[in-house]
């Protein structure tokens, strides 16, 4: 296989004293602005950036590609710990990961992330190996109507398949639809809903919002209701970490589900942060007891992990061979690869082969070094949770107010953030579910923009959206899911399933 | 100990830096604001100078690259407008700064910020795909008898991108259904994917997909051709590109690559930052840029930098007037 040998190249042209450095300092420096909410993945690279401008390209890939394992592994724990997602992608591994750590369980839930993060990233790098020539075709298939019908897919999924009431999650998913269209109308060329107002000119940022909805609004309920957080570090050891990977096995659908979902949103332009959610959706939908999904369940973490891991890094495929970054960190990085002189594009895999077979072999040893590295440091993380509430929170809320600010060095980022924490505050109350939300939030703007081009493009026809087998079959499968509870109860009278599912919808 | 070494190291520095503008130089990290997304051409172009002013050591403070894409790049100009007497940023501008205010009634004017230098101008070409029609002829006889929307892919809507498919539709007769994309990279794959029929890309934005022969220039808008002669595929140079006026349609724009510091800063500052990028052009890095990308080299500053850009926005006010683009 001709592929076997380049990426052998590869791993010679990797594994020197010198790379290995590297690829540590970048993983620890990773870590760090992971753990940091809202300065994660790509305010990390984007800063660390000029410092590899004179190093030789593959080193200073290397580097870079190791800040954004770090970065991916790192978002992780403080979802799980304290219920803050540092990356968009981390928003579902809050669910089941965070009431774990209350639990108790936090050592199970980090080693359960982790584990799942490096599985992902291990199938979608299997798949770049062998399969980029192939996969980047396939991305050129992707036009408006292709890209909104996957969009129209994830929002289906979610009223679909979720288990939360489905008015509750429309008008989440509506108001989070609302706040996206503020700023500027990419299609038109105009302001929406900015009143004038220079700071609304950009729009609400997503994890602006994200950190308010979900860190924000967990202090003040934990205020609320007892000045402590719940959980107690339980003892961390290598016993927990086997535990936890002897029972990987029993799990091998799901992590196989959410590869492939993980993968195949990856190398969509632009899905990444659908996968993880689209990962946990479809994990409690196919589970036998969904009830228990949300409530501390360590499938609930391997899901959106191995999903979002996937996706992340399979992301960096369309980057390298069309140009179009799948991630705000892939954009940065295709940023850096310019300096370097490396045009992203189809001949970049002809004429930079030391370099791009480079960046995969390290993705291969990034990834088992950062495994081994986030596992050992697993008990430093899961002790924060033994510090005294009083102590950690102010801590937390100062560094959510730093993340929403250096987000965009804007100061009215910092009152949008506690106005999202009050809201998320509310939305827990009323029990609406603040996911729907968030990613209405993230994608309303690009499923809109795409809605409207092909509507341009096709002269005004919904036709367009079966207008060949791929995106008719998206858009099918989009509509069947948002009527999968009729669709399963319809079947479960006929007999066909046996309709557990449908019972409680 | 460590006191020495900093002064002996600043010396040197000083040696070997040109002591006319002494007087004044930044004490903080500089940043050159991007009014557009990560990967676009402005992005590419900050980060070429970051790269040529650090490899150099053109200034003693670092440069940081701060990307304000948001609002299609508004965002960067209302940055620059509110950060009145700040020396430490610069503005990588280009024809938005006419456009925005026109188009979205931005609250916004590019004589309240100071004027640097322009440091290059940027071509359009007009492209399709390679399976597509092999010259401009071919391609608007195939526009006109097309019974489905002919689609042009471009950035934005009412922006340079949309004013060339007007005045491609005015000159031609062929009726086009624009597409407006967020990016020049995003134009240039759905160009290749067969989404859209052609794009007005800037050279830079396509040049690897023609490289990999998966899209043809068919002209390029400026009354003559660009100058660049070395073989980028492995038959043609950008030289070898027609202008459309050849082609027989007269169209042609370039777009303008400008520094502007924010407004109310000193006559020093702006002379350290006139000489910066003077310096900056004088580069290895930027001379082999500006040939990769196809940018036209110029330089100008003071009055003939305020002359053109008086000229320029005159222009572009014209150009979206007679498009329609000019919000009421």
């Amino acid at each position: 296989m001709e592929a076997l040998g380049l990426l052998l190249h590869g791993f010679a042209v990797l594994l020197t004293w010198k790379t290995l450095v590297l690829m540590m300092v970048g993983l620890v420096l990773g870590i760090f602005v992971g753990v940091l909410p809202g300065l994660g993945g790509p305010n990390g690279v984007a800063i660390l950036l000029p410092l590899t401008f004179t190093m030789d390209p593959t080193s200073a890939i290397v580097m870079l590609s190791c800040i954004y394992w770090g970065a991916l592994f790192g978002g992780a724990i403080t979802s799980i710990l304290f219920n803050i997602p540092g990356e968009a992608w981390s928003v579902a591994t809050t669910f089941d990961g965070y009431p774990m750590a209350q639990q108790g369980r936090a050592a199970e839930a980090l080693t359960a992330a982790f584990t799942s993060s490096f599985v992902g990233s291990l199938v979608a790098v299997l798949l770049i190996t062998f399969l980029a020539p192939m996969i980047s075709s396939f991305a050129l298939k992707f036009g408006p109507p292709e890209f909104f019908a996957v969009y129209l897919l994830t929002f289906c999924s979610f009223v679909g398949l979720g288990r939360e009431a489905k008015h509750k999650t429309v008008i989440s998913m509506s108001l989070g639809l609302l706040l996206a269209g503020i700023g500027m109308d990419t299609v038109s060329g105009s302001l929406r809903m900015t009143f004038g107002s220079p700071e609304l000119l950009r729009g609400i940022n997503f994890l602006v919002a994200v950190i308010g909805l979900f860190g924000i609004s967990e202090i003040l309920l934990t205020m609320e209701e007892r000045l402590a957080l719940r959980g107690h570090a339980a003892g961390i050891s290598l016993r927990v970490v086997l535990g936890v990977w002897k029972d990987l096995p029993k799990y091998w659908v799901t992590l196989l589900r959410s590869s492939f979902v993980g993968c195949w949103l990856g190398i969509t332009p632009g899905g990444a942060i659908a996968a993880s959610f689209m990962g946990y959706n479809l994990a409690k939908r196919f589970a036998k007891d969904p009830e228990s999904f949300g409530k501390g369940r360590i499938e609930g973490v391997f899901a959106p992990e191995t999903a979002a891991h996937a996706s992340g890094t399979s992301a960096l495929l369309p980057m390298l061979a069309l140009g179009i970054p799948g991630s705000g960190t892939a954009a940065i990085l295709l940023g850096g690869l310019m300096v370097w002189g490396l045009n992203p594009g189809p001949l970049l895999f002809v004429e930079h082969k030391d370099f791009v077979w480079g960046l995969i072999a390290s993705m291969y040893l990034g990834n088992v070094v950062g495994l081994v590295l986030v596992l050992t440091t697993v008990p430093i993380f899961a002790s924060i949770l033994r510090v005294p509430f009083a102590a950690v929170a102010p801590m937390i809320v100062v560094s959510c107010a730093i993340g929403a600010y250096a987000i965009q060095n804007a100061m009215f980022d910092i009152w949008l953030m506690l106005g999202f924490g009050v809201v998320g505050y509310v939305f827990k109350k009323i029990g609406i579910p603040l996911a729907p939300f968030t990613l209405a939030l993230v994608l309303g703007n690009r499923a809109e923009d795409a809605f409207r081009l092909s509507m341009i493009g096709s002269g005004g026809t919904l036709k367009v959206f079966w207008s060949n087998g791929l995106v008719g079959s998206i858009t099918t499968l989009a509509i069947l899911l948002l009527f999968w509870p009729v669709i399963d109860n319809l079947l479960a009278r006929v007999g066909l399933t046996h309709g557990t599912r449908a019972t409680s919808s | 100990m460590r006191i020495p070494v900093k002064a002996v190291g600043a010396a040197t520095a000083l040696l070997l830096s040109t002591p006319a503008f002494a007087g004044w130089e930044p004490t903080k990290p500089v940043e050159i604001v991007v009014a557009a997304g990560a990967g676009g051409a402005s992005d590419q172009m900050a980060r070429m100078m970051q790269a040529a002013i650090q490899k150099n050591n053109l200034m003693k403070q670092p440069m940081v690259v701060s990307l304000k894409g948001g609002a299609s790049g508004a965002e960067a100009l209302m940055y620059m407008k509110s950060s009145e007497g700040d020396p430490n940023k610069v503005l990588i501008a280009y024809s938005l700064i006419y456009m925005l205010p026109l188009s979205a009634k931005i609250p916004f004017n590019w004589r309240e910020l100071t004027p640097v230098s322009v440091v290059a101008l940027d071509q359009f070409v007009l492209w399709d795909n390679s399976a597509g029609p092999k010259t401009l002829k071919d391609f608007v006889a195939a526009a006109k008898a097309a019974s489905a929307p002919f689609k042009m892919g471009g950035t934005g809507s009412k922006r340079e991108d949309h004013v060339l498919t007007v005045f491609l539709e005015q000159k031609t007769g062929a009726k086009f259904s624009y597409l407006p994309y967020k990016s020049g990279g995003e134009a240039a794959t759905q160009l290749v994917g067969n989404h859209t029929e052609a794009n007005v890309n800037n050279p830079s934005e396509n040049l690897e997909v023609w490289r990999a022969g998966q899209v043809r220039p068919l002209c390029v808008f400026d009354r003559e051709r660009i100058s660049y002669t070395t073989k980028v595929t492995d038959t043609q140079s950008w030289a070898d590109i027609p202008t459309c006026k050849e082609e027989g349609v007269d169209v042609q724009y370039l777009m303008l690559r400008a520094m502007f510091l924010p407004g109310k800063v000193t006559p020093e500052q702006q002379a350290f930052y006139v000489d910066l990028f003077h310096k900056v052009t004088q580069t290895a890095e930027y001379k082999e840029y500006l040939e990769k990308q196809a940018l036209k080299p110029i330089f100008l500053t003071g009055k003939d930098m305020v002359q053109f850009l008086e000229e320029d926005d005159a222009l572009n006010k014209s150009l979206m007037t007679e498009a329609g683009f000019v919000a009421k």
